[in-house]
């Protein structure tokens, strides 16, 4: 309740507010007067904004500021600094060839680095943030390549992608076997398939048969081994890395439904020194082959 | 400390005593006396400090030339470090992100040396403040030195004390605007020479005079002269004690620090009071009646930057600077009375010499104690490891995704990212071991690989650091661990000087 007489308090001997809570007084310390004008000047500060900056919102724009400063113009202003400062590194990135980049290690370094943003932005919703793969995408860092994994192929697969409409793009899938195999024949064939690589068999699974129907509908494509063909893509089925996983069930599924996972064509999307650092990137992971 | 310090001087005579309200009125100059219409805020009242001679003016003068001569000049100095690095002793170099002081060089990820020396300067302030109060205010803060140097161009242009008052009071002249002009003027340039000095921190001080010189200097080293010409002129020219008032946290922390020991500017109210004029003292004293020294003079009140009455006791004010004895010690000297009158003291001691006994020093006590224990112990832990840190370095990140690849015939294989720190002001080469798996195969990418798959050569430019990716396969035939530990070892093949760091080798389910 504020008590109207200013009340000295009897203690300190300093006047108070007059404000009182319970018989607690305020005590009033006088603030310096040049901390009111401070507070002025920042007033005067913010009207300086306003003229200076673009402030007030109107209908259907804002008012500009008299230096016509802008943020979207200085973002640009900092990423064309930026381009300048990388100009001369990414001239050489796109003027040489993979193959160069690989063998100058001043590249090698900048092309890695440019790599590591650009396959973060474009492959990593896929392929996981280290190249890791997921179930239908390919695990980068292992040694098993669908398409190849040399430079030459890896460069092949980033601008052209699989199955991706681009008139270079790898084609071939796994075609759907509904129909055209029996059950008994898929069950046999996909037991036959877990065997080619060392992985145990059902109890009672028919490999005998298995193996005939593999011979007369896979090998076009996986070869006689099951060894896999990197010009259609196929897998190789008799080493230990499975794309959509090891399971029968799975398998049952890719030789009912077929299979056809799809990689974008890449080029035209991101510039050329993009794709190479992307593909000298995906090469260094440690699965690249000489 | 300010409620306890005053209360006791206060004690002492209750019934003349002007209560807190003179005390705080007196820290916040210009606080007009409460009346009925009491103002939310304080005009300012300018303080005139009169010239003073004696000790402490003397060691203010020589902190001031010793802390400004350093300030003003160590960009000059020149430390030859080889063609790889800047000659200049001391330099924050922001572009390369190196710190270089005489012998010593920082890099970034050693910030930590910075906490450390932030660590020694908050306790050694401390500790100052145990023994003898605001020595930090008094003689080193740059706002005490700045001021000072500012007041004493001010009695040379306008005069001292009384002359300048008196200038101010009556009608202004062109002679009164010409010599305000020349202070100012004065005034400015040092201020823009604090702020040149400033800018030759930060890049070669030769070079830069001559860029500025010449206007070819970038922007930033001119705008941020102008920011502090502007603050120094500001602050020592135009703020100043207002700053120590209202602005400056320390005088708060200081209080919440300090103790009854601790040794500040104090006066001797057992040897000053009751105050009487000189004649007075005399017939009292002939009287055998008792008189004090002070004859209310107040030069002490006079030469104060601040404006504080020192005989209030101890305030938020006073930044304990110690002209006030020098001004009380001229009197005394005069009235042929002991000098000393204000001293460096304590109030027990004060009330210990009023009850007739004698007085305590303890500069040697607990916290004193704990305090130089803290600045030994930081201060040798720093000094350690700065004269024993490697000039190589090696730190190693392990892929985290995936954390193992599985090969085509189901071996292991890791992937890291090592990056190698030379620090030395020359080309060196290293040699990288990878140990502690039995049988492994070991490649650099982008490296030519070696005989030995587990050894590789990798040079590392002067002053530079390089990072090197390197995949692990293990090819063992027992099945691997979760996880199993391993050795990235750095050997610098000239020197034999060697760096290390461990890691992890995993396998499925050490994830």
């Amino acid at each position: 309740m504020a008590d109207e007489t200013k009340h000295i308090d009897a203690i300190t001997g300093t006047a108070t507010t007059g404000h009182e809570w319970d018989g607690l007084r305020e005590l009033n310390t006088p603030l310096p007067r040049w901390w009111l004008w401070l507070f002025y000047v920042t007033i005067i500060w913010a009207v300086g904004y306003w003229v200076v900056y673009p402030a007030w919102p109107l209908i259907t724009s804002s008012t500009q500021g008299v230096i016509g400063w802008h943020s979207r113009a200085a973002v640009e202003t900092d990423i064309a600094d930026l381009k300048a400062t990388r100009g001369p590194m990414v001239g050489k990135l796109a003027a040489a060839s993979v193959a160069e980049i690989i063998a100058d290690p001043q590249l090698l370094d900048f092309a890695r680095a440019q790599g590591r943003v650009a396959f973060a932005d474009n492959c990593a919703p896929c392929h996981g943030a280290g190249g890791g793969g997921a179930k239908g995408y390919p695990n980068l860092n292992d040694d098993d390549w669908l398409w190849g994994g040399k430079l030459a192929d890896i460069e092949n697969t980033v601008r052209h992608g699989a199955r991706s409409g681009d008139d270079k793009a790898h084609q071939g899938n796994m075609p759907p076997f509904a129909g055209v195999l029996k059950p008994n024949e898929i069950s046999a064939v996909a037991d036959f398939a877990r065997s080619l690589s060392g992985l145990p068999a059902e109890q009672g699974a028919d490999l005998a048969l298995g193996k005939k129907v593999f011979a007369e509908n896979c090998a076009a494509c996986h070869g006689p081994e099951g060894k896999g063909n990197r010009e259609l893509g196929a897998p190789n089925l008799t080493d230990k890395i499975w794309l959509y996983g090891p399971s029968k069930e799975t398998i049952m599924q890719g030789i009912l439904n077929g299979r056809g996972g799809v990689m974008p064509a890449w080029q035209g999307r991101i510039d050329e020194s993009t794709i190479k650092a992307l593909v000298v990137y995906v090469w260094t992971f440690g699965g690249g082959e000489k | 400390m300010n409620t306890q310090a005053a209360s006791t001087t206060l004690d002492r005579a209750a019934s003349d005593a002007p209560g807190l309200a003179h005390l705080v009125a007196a820290a916040e100059v210009g606080a007009p006396e409460p009346d009925d219409e009491i103002p939310l805020y304080a005009p300012r009242r300018k303080i005139y400090p009169q010239s003073t001679h004696g000790l402490f003016r003397r060691i203010k003068w020589a902190v001031l030339i010793v802390t400004l001569g350093i300030y003003y000049l160590l960009p000059f100095v020149r430390w030859d470090r080889g063609p790889n690095a800047p000659s200049q002793a001391v330099l924050i170099d922001f572009p390369s992100r190196r710190f270089y002081f005489f012998f010593i060089e920082i890099w970034p990820q050693e910030v930590y040396y910075l906490t450390g020396l932030l660590i020694l300067a908050a306790i050694g302030l401390f500790l100052m403040n145990a023994i003898a109060g605001r020595v930090w205010c008094g003689y080193l803060c740059p706002q005490t030195v700045w001021t000072d140097l500012f007041f004493a161009v001010e009695r040379l242009v306008e005069g001292d004390r009384r002359e300048h008052m008196q200038r101010d009071a009556r009608k202004w002249t062109v002679q009164t605007w010409a010599r305000k002009g020349l202070k100012h003027f004065i005034w400015l340039m040092i201020a823009w020479w604090t702020g040149g000095a400033w800018v030759l921190y930060f890049a070669d001080a030769p070079t830069l005079v001559r860029d500025l010189a010449t206007g070819q200097a970038s922007i930033v080293a001119y705008a941020w002269i102008g920011i502090l010409t502007f603050t120094t002129y500001a602050l020592a020219g135009h703020m100043r004690e207002q700053v120590c008032l209202y602005m400056c946290p320390w005088p708060r922390i200081q209080a919440a620090l300090t103790d009854e020991y601790a040794l500040n500017v104090t006066y001797r109210y057992d040897r000053g009071e009751p105050r009487c004029s000189v004649k007075k003292a005399e017939q009292l004293r002939a009287h055998g009646e008792p008189a004090g020294d002070c004859v209310d003079c107040l030069q002490c009140v006079h030469v104060c930057p601040t404006g504080v009455d020192i005989r209030q006791g101890a305030s938020l004010g006073c930044i304990q600077c110690g002209l006030c004895i020098d001004a009380c010690d001229n009197i005394m000297a005069k009235l042929g009375r002991p000098t000393r009158l204000i001293a460096y003291d304590t109030d027990i001691n004060v009330k210990l010499r009023i009850e007739g006994k004698p007085s305590i020093y303890r500069l040697v006590r607990m916290r004193t104690i704990l305090y130089a224990a803290i600045i030994a112990l930081a201060g040798s832990v720093m000094i350690y490891t700065l004269a024993t840190r490697g000039s190589e370095g090696i730190s190693v990140i392990h892929d985290r995704n995936p954390m193992y690849v599985q090969l085509k015939d189901g071996t292991l294989r890791n992937g890291y990212t090592i990056r190698i720190v030379n620090k030395q002001l020359k080309y060196r080469d290293f040699l990288i071991n990878v140990d502690g798996l039995p049988s492994t195969l070991v490649e650099f990418v982008g490296l030519p690989p070696r005989a030995d798959g587990s050894q590789q050569l990798v040079s590392v430019g002067p002053d530079q650091t390089k990072e090197v990716r390197v995949v692990v396969t293990d090819y063992s035939t027992t099945p691997p661990a979760p996880s199993a530990s391993i050795l990235f070892r750095l050997t610098d093949i000239n020197s034999g000087d060697v760096a290390e760091m461990r890691d992890h080798f995993f396998g499925p389910g050490g994830e």
